[in-house]
């Protein structure tokens, strides 16, 4: 409809609202909801990072050094706490969304959303014990 | 507590200005009052031209969706008391042209309404003598939780997505969309399936999770949308690793 049509009960001028560039600052839940998306890129870092990490080790001890030495300073351990940060928030995220999409039964019974959130929490508890025991191995 | 509160109204009319202002109302607050109540209260004794539309008085019919103090609500169902000693701000639902005052132009949603086909589908329906098509109270509960959407519109006026791209087709449409899916009597999945799977179906939905919020009748639509989502993601699977079964 055009903005300047004149309004008669037969032709309604509706008043429309633009959304503002910073709607996602007005609401707590709308600016974490940014803060789980902008999450992609601190995980997708994280990928990358351990590729990196990777690579240096397949080449040679000298590269791992030196990969270690590149990973100590101050910017590489800011970004990389950061990253941790969002990389939690992601995985509580996640996990606490993960009932909603998820209906599953058991026996004809639908279980509890929660005991889905629990279980995911305890995946990854298992997952980190794991990872945890093989590196105690290592050492 | 004191027994008035004032309401800060927003007032849209085209005929006079093309931008929304406020009028304050000071109005009594007894404690069964809701907000409906305060705007009949104005309707009646301060100002005959206030536009709303209500209809049930009691959270059935969906009619009397508004912004109350930025969070929408059901006017019918949001005492004026919890809200003292105020002042309450009430405006029309956000996400929505705006007609007059309170009343928003609800077209855009009954259009998607329709176009996700909320009726039971059948591929062949059977005859009558047949009897009715019958179903088990756990088939009924696989449903129920979406069928209790009343088309109030809330979830769209929260979901911040709507806002940005009106072209999505929104939180209630693919609830209530689900809402037949999930129902044992049904055959119009696929139907469905191909008017969600579009760019502007449960693909626009990014969670951001208020519709579920603000949901008076705690439908879920949210969790509809993902667990249409994971549905749709499955069967692409399924048709990517045995494409002859998925035909």
């Amino acid at each position: 409809m055009r903005h300047n049509a004149v309004y008669t009960p037969y032709h309604p001028r509706w008043h429309r609202t633009r959304v503002s560039t910073y709607w996602w600052l007005g609401r707590w839940s709308y600016f974490l909801f940014i803060l789980r998306e902008l999450s992609s890129i601190f995980v997708a870092w994280v990928v990358i990072y351990l590729l990196v990490l990777v690579a240096a080790v397949s080449k040679s001890a000298v590269r791992y050094q030196q990969f270690l030495d590149w990973s100590r300073n101050p910017f590489m351990l800011s970004l990389n706490i950061l990253s941790l940060l969002f990389i939690v928030l992601h995985a509580v995220t996640w996990f606490n969304l993960a009932p909603q999409a998820m209906v599953v039964h058991v026996g004809g019974r639908r279980l509890p959303g929660s005991l889905i959130a629990i279980s995911n929490y305890a995946g990854l508890v298992a997952v980190s014990i794991v990872i945890l025991g093989l590196l105690l191995i290592r050492w | 507590m004191s027994d008035h509160i004032t309401l800060h109204v927003a007032r849209y009319r085209p005929e006079k200005a093309s931008e929304t202002t406020f009028d304050a109302f000071e109005l009594p607050c007894p404690k069964e009052w809701v907000v409906l109540d305060g705007l009949n209260h104005i309707k009646d004794r301060m100002d005959g031209t206030l536009s709303y539309r209500w209809s049930c008085r009691m959270g059935i019919c969906g009619s009397c969706g508004m912004l109350v103090n930025g969070e929408p609500k059901l006017a019918c169902a949001t005492f004026l008391s919890d809200y003292a000693p105020g002042p309450v701000r009430v405006e029309p639902l956000r996400n929505f042209p705006v007609i007059r005052d309170l009343v928003v132009e609800m077209g855009d949603f009954m259009s998607k309404l329709t176009r996700i086909k909320p009726w039971i589908v059948r591929q062949v329906e059977k005859p009558l003598s047949d009897g009715e098509y019958r179903q088990t109270p756990g088939e009924l509960d696989e449903y129920k939780q979406f069928s209790m959407c009343i088309n109030c519109m809330l979830c769209y006026s929260a979901c911040p997505i709507y806002g940005l791209d009106p072209h999505f087709i929104g939180p209630a449409a693919i609830a209530l969309a689900q809402r037949y899916n999930l129902d044992s009597r049904d055959e119009g999945a696929a139907e469905r399936m191909q008017i969600l799977s579009e760019h502007d179906g449960i693909w626009g939905c990014t969670f951001v999770g208020e519709c579920t919020k603000v949901c008076p009748k705690h439908v879920d639509p949210a969790g509809a949308i993902q667990r249409y989502k994971l549905q749709s993601a499955v069967e692409w699977v399924k048709a990517f690793v045995l494409p002859r079964a998925a035909q």
